[in-house]
Order: C-alpha cells, then structure tokens, then sequence
C-alpha cells in the first residue's frame, strides 16, 4: 500500500541528501518526492510517497525521518482527508489528420493543450482533477514523445495550518527540553 | 576571559570553543588541511593535550574509550581525504553504540570544493550513514555554533557521533569570536523527556501483575546513569534482570538478581529466563539479533514493555505491548515508586534450578594441560578483584570476557558490540586511560584483532598509558573458526593466523612483554605487569580449538543452545 507522508525541513545544503540516504539505508522504496518552500521562511516541505506495505514499518519510516536533526515535523496522511494533486506533462506526435482527435480526447480527460508545436502537441494533466495514468493510456497509441512527472503534493483539508501537532508521529513544540539536557543529560 | 570579542582565525576559534566544551584531550593525526589548527595548538597547549596517534582509525577508537569511560564526549582530528576516510569505521563504531564523539577533519578550501582537488573527499556525504548528525562549515561566521551544536547533539538524547568538516580557508578565515551563549535552538531535535501517566499506569499494572518477570538491562542503563535505578526496581519488585553484552555493569555480578549475559553467547539461566517470562521490562536496549535469536519463538508467554529514548527502536525488532519514547531515568522515576513488594516464589526456584545447569563451572574445573581462555580471564579477574577496566576486542575474546569476567560497576566493561569492530580494544583503551585514573585498566584482545591496530602500541608508550594487554593467542580468527567448526563442517578456511613473536613485538615498541602458557604463571605474571606503570603485554598461549558455549546459532530459538559438549562429566567432578 502507498503512503503519503508531509515533512516540514530545515532548508539547510544536504537535508535532502540525509532524508533519501535514510530511505536507500533502511531499505525503504520511494514512489515520488516533491519538495518546496513552505509559507515558513527557511523551511521547506515535502511529499512523499513511500511503497510499504507493513505498518510497522511505515510508523518507523516516520520515526526515523524525525530522528534526523533537521527534519521538524512528520505526519502521515495516508488516512486523513486531504487534497492530493500531481502534475504531468506529456509530449505528443501530431499530424494534421489527428490534431483534432486529440483534442477531443484532452477536453474529455480534463486535460489543458499548454503548447502546439507543428508536428507536436504539449498536454498537461493534473490528478486529483483528470486521472493521469488513464490519460497517459489513451494517448500511448498515438505516440508520446515525452512524460514528465512532478510528483504528488498534498494538504490536509480542514481549518488547521501547517502546523503539523496532530501527526501520527509528532515531535512536540517544548523548546525548553533539549536545553535542559544540557546539563543533566551526562552519565 | 579577555579574549572575547578579540578578532581570531577559525584555528584559533576551533581551540577557543574546545575548550568552553571542557575538552582536555583530543586524539589526533595531523595533515595538510589541519595545519591552520595544529599551529594554532602552540598557543593552547597548556589547556588541551593533543595526543598523536598513529592511525585516524585509532584517534575515533581512544575518542570512543575516552567517551564510554568518562561520559565526557571524546574528541578525534583527522585531516581531509585519506585521514577523513580512514574515520568511517570509528564513527560507525559509535554510532552502533551510542557514544558521544566528535569528529573534526580538515578539508579542501571551500573555493576548490568538488574539483577533485588534492585529498578532497565529501567526507559529510560518505559519513551520512554513520554519523548522528554533520556539519560542513562553508563560513566561519557558522564555526562557533556548528561547534557547539555537535558536542550539544553527540551527548544528548541517544549520544553518538557528530563529524565537523572544516576547509583550510575557514581555518584561516578571520572574524570577531564572540562566544554564543544564548540556548541552542535546533527546531527538529527534542529529545523525549517524560512518560504519559497513562504509560506509567498501564506499565505498573503490568510489572505488578507479573508472575515471571525479567528486567532487560542495556547500554541505555549506562548511558542514563541510572543503574542504581534499575537495581532499585529490581529489588523493589524482587525482578531479575538479564543483560545484553554493553550492559554488563548495569548490575553487579555477584548481585542475587542478576541473571548475566543474555543472547546468542549468553548464560543459560539468562536466556531460559527470558523464554519463560510472562513479562519483560526492556530498558535501554534494542533487541538487536545477537539478544533475541529467532524473531518469532522470542519470549512467547510474555507482555512486553520497551523504554527507549530512541523513538526508531520502538517496535523495530520485536513487538511490544508497551512502548515508551522518553529518557529512562525520568521513566524510572516515574515509575519505581508504585511497584509493589513481590516475591515470585516459583519464578525465583525456577531460576534457582537454571543456575545450576552453568558452563561456567565446568571449564574453569577442566583439567588441562594447556591454557584455557575462560580460566584466563578467570585470573584476570582474581588478580585484579574484579575492579578493572576491561576494555575487550570482538569475538571469542570479547564473549569469554563478558561471560568470566565479573564487573560490579558501570562503566567498567568498555567494547564494540554492535559493530564489532576488531581493533577497537587497544586504541579504546589508550581513550581510557585519560579518563580513568584509579582503577588498572586491561585489555582483553585476540591474536587477530590486536594485529589490526598494533601500531597503537607506539602511541601506548608514546603516552605511557597505564594498561595491561591481555592477548589471548589461539593461533586462529577465533570466532570464526569456531562458526566453520558447527556449521562448514570444520573446514578452517583462512582462519589460521600466523602471528609476530608478541614478546619481541614488546621489546620492540620498548614495554615490558610476557609469555604465559600455564594456569599457575598467570597472577605471578600480572603482579609483575602491575607493578609496572606504564603498557605492558602480556600473551597468554591457549587452547587453539576452545569454543564460545553455550551458543545459540544465528536466527535459532534463544532456548536452543549449543552446550558446551562435556559439560556433563566436567560437572561431576566438581
């Protein structure tokens, strides 16, 4: 089953490179990522979308992104309602005889023509708003020159912001803590 | 302090912040991209003592010893390139262990970063896997509080290692040093504190409805000082407490509650203990293979509870009913006061009648006319009282060590165990022996690992460490060996090792070195090594086939164990 997972991030060089490094290092798969600036400055978000099918396992791919340093928040959303949205741009072979027939298909697939070129045509399509691997299907036969992806983002619905308190995982907000082991945390 | 607020190089800054973390020694080997730091030493050198090692590897070893002995973070230097690379294994090392080192290297000039200059390597990149945390320092307006964010991170929450990458240019780079001395605010780290009252509640309930219940002790014990704690619970609620091979310590041997070692090398009663339990109290510790044996026969009849600072150990290995994310001591605080007086009658006999079926007693009997690891490490014991520091290497050593040799006291059974790097002990050793000064400090090492970092002897006498290296030659990659012996049919396939004449290996290096081969030779010669101050070697000649018993083979029932053959007839003529 596949889990989507929010994590808000420090945006410092390598934090990217620690949270793939962690998912290659505990043997976990990725299906996609997307990061990003969130309305925080200096902390980016990101969204990922993680192939595991064991439970106890996903809660540990949570635990141990929030181990790493730099990483502020976790939560997956996997069951909690949320707008999930990925983008795809697909490159067509067109030829006269057909242009109109893939038109038709993209107005009926909810797809919106981003560029014409003479032999080409650029298609863009939005899951969550037309289905991407259905459209992807459709057109397959009449020649894709190019797919790209950017990967699912997603927000959960409902009056909260991003402040992640309400995550499966969570790390709590007490700033006080850390410096408080300062001193006692000594054998 | 006059020199606040004082224009200073990076090198100089480096030194200044060393020293307001406490740091009095570091281990070290200088290069071409730490001459900025090394020059600036001449002007700290009454402050902080650099001591030369004779391999990276070795500095994160003594830095590891220095940590796990003394509870300070130990710190290690390395150049870049080759210096920094040869640091893996020792971060590694730490990382598997939880001890708090920091890791400083020298690096390229940042204007060359990633041209392949001269000794450039992405040592941040290579150590990601390895280290707790890392910083590359790419302005020297970061140095101070990337410097004190990773002594504050390597010895809070789970400790472990933290690396500092430093560029010369950096190093050379001036600007106003003004110490930071507001908190240190790191939005992502909040190391767990507290148990719920629910937690505390469920947890009493269950400790106090136990019948048959067993305390698992790991290094968590140590590292959270609260082995009185344990020992209190233990009492308290008349439970028997079982360790894995870095707790040991945690309780002390000869205590009426303690079971000893647990796991794949562990002692019978221990594990038997822990198989029949209906309730196990996990502190500290995170079911690694070696303790658990076969996942799904593990401890059956039981309720679990498992108490980890370490959020990422909750249910990894093993299933728990209760799992707590918090910092032992507050846990046991929070909870030691509600358990109850118990006395597990039947618990307690059943115990009585495991600790009679020990091996320990039949090797030490056995009547041989060659030296035995066991009774080695025996003597060791009797000649120092049980109050030394062993540092032991990995493998036959490390396990006959753990299993003879009695420690009382935390802090006084320093090895590798969840890398179980050979060479560890020797370096780890030196470390030690600048935070340890009242107690004789013993190397336990095999013929095979002390040859994997000999060229720290130099460093030993260079030091004149007081520590006495106990080589326990078998002529073979002991553990090895003993694996092809019970599961490749006894081929010995490259496990024979041919070793240098220790002795003169001693007089080369200019310490004092012996050669035992009779049981009735050994507290003679450990009075001589004694009475010396300074390192001294001494190899113990031994049994070149002895095996490790009991043993539970890789991935078997933790009941299942391989028994010492003869143990029954040897157990008669006691």
């Amino acid at each position: 089953m596949q889990h989507t997972i929010i994590a808000l991030v420090e945006d410092k060089p390598g934090v990217l490179n620690r949270i793939v490094s962690l998912f290659r290092r505990r043997n976990y798969n990725i299906k996609s990522l997307a990061v990003g600036p969130c309305e925080t400055p200096g902390v980016s978000r990101l969204t990922i979308v993680t192939d595991e099918n064991d439970s106890i396992r996903q809660n540990l791919v949570c635990n141990n992104l929030l181990k790493l340093i730099n990483v502020i928040e976790v939560e997956d959303v996997t069951n909690v309602p949320t707008v999930i949205r990925e983008n795809v741009l697909i490159k067509l072979q067109v030829n006269a005889a057909n242009r109109e027939e893939l038109k038709n298909i993209a107005r009926e697939r909810n797809a919106r023509i981003v560029d014409e070129g003479e032999r080409s045509m650029i298609l863009e399509v939005t899951e969550g708003v037309g289905k991407i691997q259905a459209t992807i299907d459709i057109l397959r036969p009449y020649g894709i020159l190019e797919i790209v992806r950017s990967g699912k983002i997603a927000i959960t619905r409902g009056d909260n912001g991003s402040e992640i308190k309400n995550g499966v995982v969570g790390k709590g907000t007490d700033s006080s803590r850390a410096t408080e082991q300062v001193n006692n945390y000594l054998y | 302090m006059g020199k606040e607020n004082k224009e200073m190089t990076g090198a100089e800054i480096f030194w200044e912040c060393l020293i307001r973390e406490g740091v009095e020694v570091v281990f070290g080997y200088p290069g071409g991209y730490t001459l900025p730091i090394y020059d600036a030493l001449t002007r700290y050198q009454d402050k902080v003592r650099h001591v030369l090692t004779r391999h990276e590897q070795g500095a994160t070893h003594m830095a590891d010893g220095f940590a796990r002995a003394s509870g300070k973070v130990g710190v290690a230097m390395a150049t870049s390139g080759p210096g920094a690379t040869n640091m893996i294994t020792g971060l590694a090392t730490a990382m598997m262990d939880s001890s708090p080192i920091v890791c400083v290297t020298g690096q390229v000039p940042t204007s060359v970063i990633g041209t392949d200059a001269f000794q450039e390597t992405d040592i941040t990149g290579a150590t990601l896997p390895v280290t707790k945390h890392s910083y590359l320092v790419s302005d020297i307006r970061d140095l101070a509080s990337s410097i004190r964010e990773a002594f504050f991170i390597a010895r809070t929450g789970r400790p472990g290692p933290v690396l500092i990458d430093i560029p010369k240019d950096i190093q050379n780079a001036k600007t106003e040093f003004v110490y930071p001395t507001n908190p240190i605010i790191l939005p992502g780290y909040h190391p767990p504190r507290r148990a719920t009252g629910e937690q505390v509640s469920k947890a009493l309930e269950l400790i106090n409805e136990a019948k048959r219940p067993v305390i698992l002790a790991g290094h968590g014990v140590l590292i959270s000082g609260t082995s009185n704690q344990v020992r209190e619970l233990a009492e308290k609620g008349n439970i028997p407490v079982a360790t894995t091979l870095l707790g040991i310590g945690s309780i002390p041997d000869q205590h009426p509650l303690n079971l000893g070692m647990m796991g794949m090398h562990g002692k019978a009663q221990a594990n038997h203990a822990v198989q029949n339990a209906d309730l196990l109290i996990a502190c500290g510790m995170r079911f690694d293979d070696r303790v658990i044996g076969k996942v799904s026969t593990y401890s059956p009849k039981s309720k679990k509870i498992h108490i980890d600072i370490d959020a990422v150990e909750l249910n990894k290995n093993i299933k728990v009913d209760l799992a707590i994310n918090a910092d032992l001591a507050v846990v046991l605080r929070q909870i030691i006061p509600g358990v109850k007086a118990r006395k597990h009658a039947y618990w307690t006999r059943k115990i009585k009648e495991w600790e009679k079926d020990a091996d320990r007693r039949d090797i030490l009997n056995k009547k041989t006319d060659v030296l035995i690891g066991a009774q080695v490490i025996n003597k060791i014991w009797e000649g120092t009282k049980g109050k030394a520091v062993v540092v032991s290497d990995v493998g036959q050593n490390q396990m006959i060590e753990a299993q003879y040799y009695g420690h009382d006291e935390p802090h006084t059974h320093i090895t590798s165990g969840g890398l179980g790097t050979m060479g560890f002990s020797l370096p780890a050793a030196i470390g030690t022996s600048f935070a340890v000064k009242d107690r004789e400090i013993w190397v336990v090492v095999g013929d095979g690992g002390i040859q994997m970092t000999i060229s720290e002897l130099a460093t030993a006498v260079q030091e004149n460490a007081n520590i006495k290296i106990a080589i326990i030659n078998n002529g073979y990659l002991g553990m090895v060996r003993q694996w092809q012996q019970l599961f490749y049919n006894a081929r010995y396939v490259e496990t024979p090792i041919y070793s240098p004449d220790f002795v003169k290996v001693a007089e080369a290096y200019r310490m004092p070195g012996y050669r035992v081969d009779k049981v009735e030779d050994i507290i003679p010669t450990m009075r001589k090594a004694q009475a010396h101050q300074g390192p001294v070697l001494i190899e113990f000649v031994v049994e070149k086939h002895d095996t490790v018993y009991p043993m539970v083979p890789a991935g078997e029932p933790l009941h299942e164990m391989v028994r010492r053959p003869h143990a029954q007839s040897d157990a008669k003529d006691n």
